[in-house]
This record gives C-alpha cells, sequence and structure tokens, in this order.
C-alpha cells in the first residue's frame, strides 16, 4: 500500500508564501486571544484555588448543588459537568484555597447533602495555594526554557557541526539569563530575552538549521497556547507536559526534513537549485511525515475519546501540538532555512 | 557469525528480563516488585505542608522570656516588664543601678547567645531590647521543619497507612504521599493538629468584665471553650481569663489513650513521666481550689477546681469528643507536638473508584489505540508490518519491565506517556522501511535495500529521538509526581523503541533473509 506516490513532486517551497501568510494569521489570531482573555486561562495548578469533582448516585439539579455550596460561603463557586451525562459528575472550582488543616470538601459534603439528599461521593480534591500555584508557574516556565535551551545547543551542535560555537551560544544565553536574574527580572523576560540572545547569535552565526528549528518551534507553541486560548480551556499541569512533548515531536519531524535536506545538498549536482532540492527532500519525506503523524493521531485520538475526562486537556494539546508540528516542519523550518541559506 | 548470535542472546535476554520484571504486577512471584501505581491510579493523598517555623521562633523567645523571669524571682531582681516585640525582640526594663546589674549578671552568666541589641537610659528605667542572634534563628526554623516531620512521621504510622512517604522539600515544607487513605478529612485533621497541650491555670482574681473590654490584666490572656449543643448543633464560646504561664506542657507524658467515663463518653487518658508526675503533684499541691486550665492548641478543654493533691501523673481531657476525635487526639498526643503549627498549601485527594476508572480508561485506550496502530502497520507494509508490530508489543514489554526494574510510578500521565509511544515508536520502523522502498526502487536487491535502509535511517532516528528525550529529562526534573510519571514512560518508550528498531527489527529482519539473499520483500 502507498499513500504517497514514489514520484510526487510537490512545489512547497513555491507555496511558501501561503505557509507564511497561514501561520502568520493563526499566530496573530492566538496572541490576539490571548490579549482579549488576559493571558492563558490557568487552572488551579498555577493560578491556586480548589476543585472538588463529585459524583452522585443519580440525577440532581445544578441549581440544588449550587444552593449547599452557596450555603458555605462558596457563592463564586463555578459548577460543571463532567464527563457523559449518566455519570452524574461534577467539577466545583473555586478561587479560593482553603489554607486550614479542617477541610473543605467534608464541609462541602454535608451541604451538598442537606440540599440535594443525596450522598455525594468526592472522587478527587484538588487544592493548590497562591504561593504553590505561584511556584508551579516559575517551574512550568523554567521547564519549557530550558528544554528550548538544550534542544537549540543540540541541534546547533549537531547540524552545524560547531561545537564549539555551540558552547558559545550555550555560554551567551546562561549569561543573558544570569545577568537579568541579578536584576530580579521575571521568568517570562528571562525566556523571551534568551530566545532573542538565541535568535541573534544563531544569525551572527549563520546557525540556518538552528533558526529555522526554533522559529517552528516558538510557532507550535504559540498556536497550541492559542488555540488553548480560543476555546478558553485550562492551562494545567499535564498540558504543560503536553507542551514540552510537543517541542519534542515537532523537533523530531523537522530534524528528519533536515537531515533529508543535507543528504540532499552534498549528493546535489551543480546544477540543482537550492529551492528543488529543498522540494525533492520535502517530498521525500512526505511520505514517512504523513504516516508517523497519522499513527500518532490515531493513538491520541484514542486517549482523547476513550481516555477519560482528566486526562482530556492534555489529550486536545497533543492533537493540536502534532498537526502544527507537522505542518511546521514543511512550511515554517524548511522555508527560514532556504532564505537564510540564500542571503 | 559470532556477533549475530550475541546480538540474539542479547536481545531474547533483554526481553526476557524485562518478562521477568513484569510478572510480580500480575502474579506474585519473583522478584516481587510490582509496578508501583501513582496516587492518581490507586487513590490517597497527595499533601504539601508549611511548617510556619516563625511560630517555633516565638515560642522559643517566649520561652527564654519564661526562664529569665524565673531566674530573676529566684535572684529577687525586680523588672518592670519582659515582653516578646512582633519582631520576635525582647524587651526588658529595669529600674535602678542594683536591679540593672542583677539582670546583666544574669545575662552574662546563663544567656550569652542573646544578643543586646540596644540599651536605653531614661528616668531611671533602663530599657533593653534583646535579641536571638540570625543563625540561632535559622537553626529553631531548622529543627522546626525536622521535628515537625519526625512528629507527623510518627502520627501517620499510628495512623495506619501503607508505604506512607513524608519528606521534607526547600526549607520549611513537608511533602505527604499517602496511597490509598480511607478517610483523608481524618487524616488532614490528625496531621495538622499541633497538639500542643498545656496546663495553665484560671486567673479567678481578675475581672472578667473588664477583660472582656479590652483591659487583660499583664501576663494574663483570653482562652475560649468551645460547647458543641448536642440538639442544635451551634457551638458557644465560653471565654477564660488564664495565666500565660504554662505550668505543665504535653511533652512530659508517656502515654495517651482513649478511656470512657461513666456514661460512656469517650475521653483521652494521659499519664506523666516521673518528672511529669513530681511536677503535677507540686502543681495541684500549690493550687488547692483554684481552676486548672488543661488548653489544647489555644482551647481550654477543661477547667476543674483542683480539690486535692493529685499524685501518681494521671489526668483526664474531657470535651465531648467523638470516638475517632478521641482516638485522633490520644494518637497525636502520643506522638508529640508538632513545634509550630502548619498549613496545607496543596491537596490532592483522589478516590479509589476514580483511581480505578483512570486505569480502566487508560488501559482501554492504550488497546484500541495500539490494535489500529498494529492493524494499520500491517495493511500498509504488509509482512515488514508485522516485524513492526512485533517490535510494537516487545516495546510495550519494555516499558512494563524497565517500570517495575527502576521501582518508576505509573501515573496516568504515565500511561497517556505509553499510548504517546505506541504511536510513535513506529515511526522508527516507518523510518526504515520507507529508506528500504527507496532503496528497493533504485533497484537494488532485498538484502542490500535493507542493509542501506537500516544504515540510512540510524543516525536520523537517532537524532530524532534525541531531542524528546531531552524534553522528556527536562520534565523529569521540573515536574510533580504524575508528570515525572510521564516522563519516566516516555524516556523508556524512546529507549525503548531505539532498541526495538534498531536491534530488533533488524535482527529479524537479519535471520529471515539469513540463507535467501535474493528473497522478494514483503513491504
Amino acid at each position: 500500500m502507498e499513500f504517497v506516490k514514489p514520484d510526487i513532486n510537490i512545489d512547497f517551497m513555491g507555496k511558501q508564501k501561503i505557509g507564511f501568510i497561514l501561520s502568520a494569521v493563526l499566530i496573530l489570531i492566538s496572541i490576539g486571544s490571548l490579549i482579549v482573555h488576559k493571558g492563558p486561562n490557568y487552572g488551579i495548578d498555577f493560578a491556586g484555588g480548589t476543585l472538588i469533582q463529585i459524583k452522585f448516585s443519580e440525577q440532581v439539579a445544578i441549581d440544588k448543588i449550587r444552593d449547599g455550596i452557596t450555603n458555605i460561603g462558596l457563592k463564586d463557586a463555578s459548577i460543571q459537568k463532567f464527563g457523559h451525562d449518566i455519570d452524574h459528575e461534577y467539577l466545583i472550582r473555586t478561587g479560593k484555597s482553603e489554607m486550614t488543616s479542617s477541610g473543605l470538601s467534608q464541609s462541602l459534603s454535608e451541604a451538598v447533602k442537606a440540599s440535594t439528599g443525596i450522598v455525594p461521593e468526592i472522587r478527587r480534591v484538588e487544592m493548590v495555594g497562591p504561593q504553590v500555584g505561584e511556584d508551579l508557574r516559575n517551574k512550568a516556565l523554567l521547564a519549557i526554557f530550558y528544554t528550548l535551551l538544550f534542544i537549540t545547543i543540540y541541534i546547533s551542535a549537531r547540524f552545524e557541526n560547531k561545537f564549539l560555537i555551540s558552547g558559545v551560544v550555550a555560554g551567551s544565553i546562561m549569561a543573558v539569563v544570569y545577568f537579568l536574574s541579578v536584576f530580579n527580572a521575571g521568568i517570562t523576560v528571562l525566556i523571551a530575552a534568551a530566545l532573542v540572545v538565541s535568535l541573534i547569535v544563531f544569525w551572527i552565526f549563520k546557525f540556518k538549521y538552528a533558526i529555522g528549528a526554533i522559529v517552528a518551534l516558538l510557532h507550535d507553541v504559540t498556536i497550541t497556547v492559542g488555540i488553548f486560548s480560543i476555546f478558553n480551556l485550562d492551562f494545567s499541569l499535564p498540558v504543560i507536559a503536553a507542551l514540552l512533548t510537543i517541542i519534542g515531536y515537532s523537533l523530531n519531524d523537522t530534524i528528519i526534513v533536515f537531515d533529508r535536506i543535507r543528504e540532499n545538498i552534498k549528493g546535489s549536482k551543480p546544477t540543482d537549485s537550492l529551492p528543488i532540492i529543498f522540494n525533492r527532500s520535502i517530498n521525500e519525506t512526505l511520505s514517512r511525515t504523513i504516516l508517523t503523524s497519522g499513527t500518532t493521531l490515531i493513538v491520541v485520538f484514542a486517549l482523547y475519546f476513550l481516555g477519560g475526562e482528566i486526562i482530556h486537556n492534555f489529550a486536545f494539546a497533543m492533537l493540536v501540538g502534532i498537526a502544527v508540528g507537522t505542518y511546521s516542519s514543511i512550511f515554517v523550518a524548511s522555508p527560514i532555512v532556504l532564505a537564510v541559506e540564500k542571503k | 557469525m559470532k556477533p549475530f548470535t550475541l546480538k540474539i542472546l542479547l536481545s531474547v535476554g533483554v526481553i526476557l528480563a524485562a518478562l521477568v520484571w513484569m510478572m510480580p504486577t500480575f502474579y506474585n512471584i519473583w522478584p516481587h516488585k510490582k509496578i508501583n501505581l501513582g496516587l492518581d491510579l490507586q487513590g490517597g493523598m497527595h499533601l504539601v505542608l508549611e511548617v510556619q517555623s516563625v511560630k517555633a521562633v516565638e515560642t522559643e523567645v517566649e520561652r527564654t522570656i519564661q526562664e529569665i523571669k524565673r531566674q530573676l524571682r529566684e535572684d529577687e531582681v525586680k523588672h518592670f516588664g519582659i515582653s516578646r516585640q512582633n519582631d520576635n525582640s525582647i524587651l526588658a526594663k529595669f529600674e535602678g543601678e542594683k536591679d540593672k546589674s542583677g539582670f546583666e549578671t544574669l545575662l552574662s552568666k546563663y544567656y550569652k547567645n542573646l544578643v543586646i541589641d540596644s540599651t536605653e537610659l531614661e528616668n531611671n528605667i533602663s530599657t533593653y531590647i534583646l535579641k536571638l542572634p540570625g543563625d540561632e534563628i535559622d537553626e529553631i526554623k531548622k529543627m522546626a521543619s525536622r521535628q515537625a516531620l519526625e512528629t507527623i512521621r510518627n502520627r501517620i504510622d499510628e495512623f495506619g497507612v501503607s508505604e506512607p512517604d513524608i519528606r521534607i522539600q526547600g526549607e520549611n515544607r513537608i511533602l505527604l504521599q499517602l496511597p490509598g487513605i480511607k478517610d483523608p478529612e481524618r487524616a488532614k485533621g490528625l496531621i495538622g493538629k499541633t497538639a500542643q497541650l498545656t496546663f495553665q491555670l484560671v486567673d479567678d482574681d481578675a475581672d472578667m468584665a473588664a477583660a472582656m473590654n479590652g483591659s487583660v490584666p499583664a501576663g494574663d490572656e483570653i482562652l475560649y471553650q468551645e460547647k458543641q449543643d448536642t440538639a442544635s448543633g451551634s457551638t458557644t464560646k465560653i471565654p477564660f481569663l488564664i495565666q500565660k504561664r504554662v505550668l505543665l506542657d504535653g511533652s512530659l507524658l508517656t502515654n495517651a489513650r482513649v478511656e470512657f467515663d461513666q456514661y460512656q463518653q469517650p475521653q483521652v487518658g494521659i499519664e506523666f513521666d516521673r518528672q511529669g508526675a513530681k511536677l503535677f503533684d507540686r502543681i495541684t499541691g500549690e493550687n488547692i481550689h483554684k481552676r486548672l486550665a488543661i488548653i489544647l492548641d489555644k482551647t481550654v478543654y477543661s477547667a476543674p477546681v483542683i480539690q486535692d493533691r493529685i499524685a501518681g501523673g494521671k489526668a483526664v481531657i474531657t470535651g465531648n469528643f467523638t470516638l475517632n476525635e478521641a482516638k485522633d487526639l490520644a494518637i497525636a498526643l502520643r506522638a508529640g507536638s508538632l513545634p509550630a503549627p502548619v498549613t496545607i498549601i496543596e491537596e490532592r485527594t483522589v478516590g479509589p473508584t476514580l483511581g480505578a476508572d483512570s486505569i480502566r480508561m487508560g488501559i482501554f485506550s492504550a488497546i484500541v489505540g495500539g490494535l489500529l496502530v498494529a492493524l494499520f502497520m500491517a495493511a500498509y507494509y504488509k509482512k515488514a508490518g508485522l516485524i513492526a508490530d512485533l517490535a510494537l508489543i516487545v516495546n510495550i514489554i519494555l516499558i512494563g519491565g524497565g517500570l517495575a526494574a527502576f521501582q518508576a510510578t505509573l501515573t496516568l500521565p504515565g500511561i497517556a506517556g505509553i499510548i504517546l509511544t505506541i504511536g510513535m515508536a513506529v515511526d522508527a520502523n516507518v523510518l526504515i522501511f520507507e529508506r528500504i522502498r527507496e532503496e528497493l526502487r533504485t533497484g537494488k536487491t532485498g538484502l542490500a535495500s535493507i542493509h542501506a535502509g537500516f544504515e540510512k535511517a540510524s543516525l536520523t532516528i537517532l537524532d530524532a529521538n534525541v531531542t524528546t528525550l531531552i524534553a522528556a529529562a527536562v520534565l523529569y526534573q521540573f515536574g510533580t509526581g504524575p508528570i515525572k510519571g510521564f516522563a519516566v514512560t516516555l524516556s523508556l518508550g524512546i529507549i525503548a523503541s531505539l532498541f526495538t528498531a534498531l536491534v530488533l527489527s533488524k535482527l529479524i529482519f537479519d535471520i529471515l533473509l539469513m540463507n535467501k539473499p535474493s528473497l522478494k520483500l514483503s513491504i
């Protein structure tokens, strides 16, 4: 069986304008949505607060639950149906984090029992204090930062064969981060600064592959975060894990295309123009790209539909990330390498 | 031929080892190490406590003040007030040369550690500000965290949780993982109870009404007794004017256990050690007809009038306890008090039914996803696809074996990691097969194509997987519980898929083609 005919020859490089426009629009929408929603919609992992998942043995009215929790002073709490209708499960969320040892869930259970007449089963309680939320947020950002940093170093060392210079790159990024941290700059600033510095350094040293890869990664992460923001989905720890995996996955795709480009440049005839070599490389790897994205999407779809409500957002982030990551290897990473190469 | 046999032995060995490690998870046989399930899968409670270590410093300063006052009384030195300031410094005032030098002698003799921050002389009154040195404060705080850890560990042990994980996190945080806990609310109450038991006298001479209006006599404080009306369920607070001086505290207890009074109402009986019993004997002897308040965590439990000297060092704490409350109080008193109050700053509790649902759904989606991918591979690559499917099965066995062998924890995101690996593991095979197809198209023989395909794809596969491995390593470093589980299965999956694609698949091809180099490939 073959999905992609061996003699396929799509002019990807000729369509790079369309790709750039599409990417630019997606990124602008993402950033726009983030601005409108005032940043990502942090779940309790990062914003602090309490989440309680309760299950009833039979149908209850949401209003009755609300009556109960209003009685214990949780007027601002949100109540949301969770999972399938037949499960009678609800998520109760509040920005408050009960910091005392006497738990919220006990009083909540009693209050809901009084208002609905059914003893609820408390299936899950998550409480994150504001300080812990902030710690986790910083940790998550640091994790993204270090992933990008290490990957950058790896690519520049591996693809440009300039181990010494990639050491210099790593050193300068570290120096900038240290310098800024002395001045107590926020982590967001640190990451932005580190990225700008690495892009500048790559530009100076003409690290075309590294630039292409990093821009593609930023593109993927921004769009995934943006889509989460558009659908107003919660940003939780598993979603961060999904983002890092997307970074790894998207890069995986990008590297395979880059590898082929390098191989084809080495073996090219003097008459071959760069766009032709790039097109040939992408076409040659196209079958693999589609197959692997396909099989990964199959399993993530299985996870999304069958894995249960708790893993839902994680699976959704992976779905978006895999789709965007596959697209970006072809339409973002490669054209950028070509653009730098042509200079 | 030799390296070839070696490869076979190695591969079979690795797979067998993984199988052996995996077995105990399903049957109780050697090597007896099951795959650990995370709290989100088996149900349980994850707590992060913050020790209010500043309070431990306060307690230490208060204790020092009481001690200084006692010694001053013995030396017959009069003071004009010694008290703790909000910044935990000690303010002490003396009138005249004699008392001043008496105090200074005491300081130089017993309190060399106290730093004199400032002295002031006004109208013949000397005012001292004393401070604990910074490193001593740090030490007190550190000790508070360590003691709190020990105390909580003892309480959990007595409460009966199998395989709890309790450790210090950072400077003043304690991380608790309590798998399979039945009654999380009760456990939280027990863990968070400071359990500071003190015996203090009720000040019956002072004017209660005036004290309630704000003029609390020096050396006294207002504490409350909580009385619950069994009929209406409402609580009333009864104020008591209590002398601040602690006559006896819970540190001298040897035992605490649940007893029942004549109405079968649970109460907690306590026993003091020899020194405590002697003190209790003296205190009760000296204060006959006065009220002695039994105070737990700043709440008055009872304040009986002392009728007679009590020898033997036994007392009871009454207070309308339920049986569980009495049991928990006894545990807390036996395990000792916390050196400082703790607050719960993070809690994640998963009920056992939810954990079971998560396992069921996770495994179901893994099976469905895996079957779909396997069917697809077989359809697309025919017999070679079957080799990839075999590699996939071995891959999952290796992940399972790895989890058990490294005693890593499987979490719900961890299952997601395995599912993701199923999708990504075939990638290595896809890369190789696509290469082989390319080589075949150039007219090479089957064997030559396979060799060229593996050779050309190997480096690409390594490169591509290292990046995901980097992401997984960072995740492991920064993640907490469930996320760590994801990083673990993802890394294991990547390493396993490198092995299955580069070693195992190659080996199977080699064996199949060993004696028929001209075989037409089914790919």
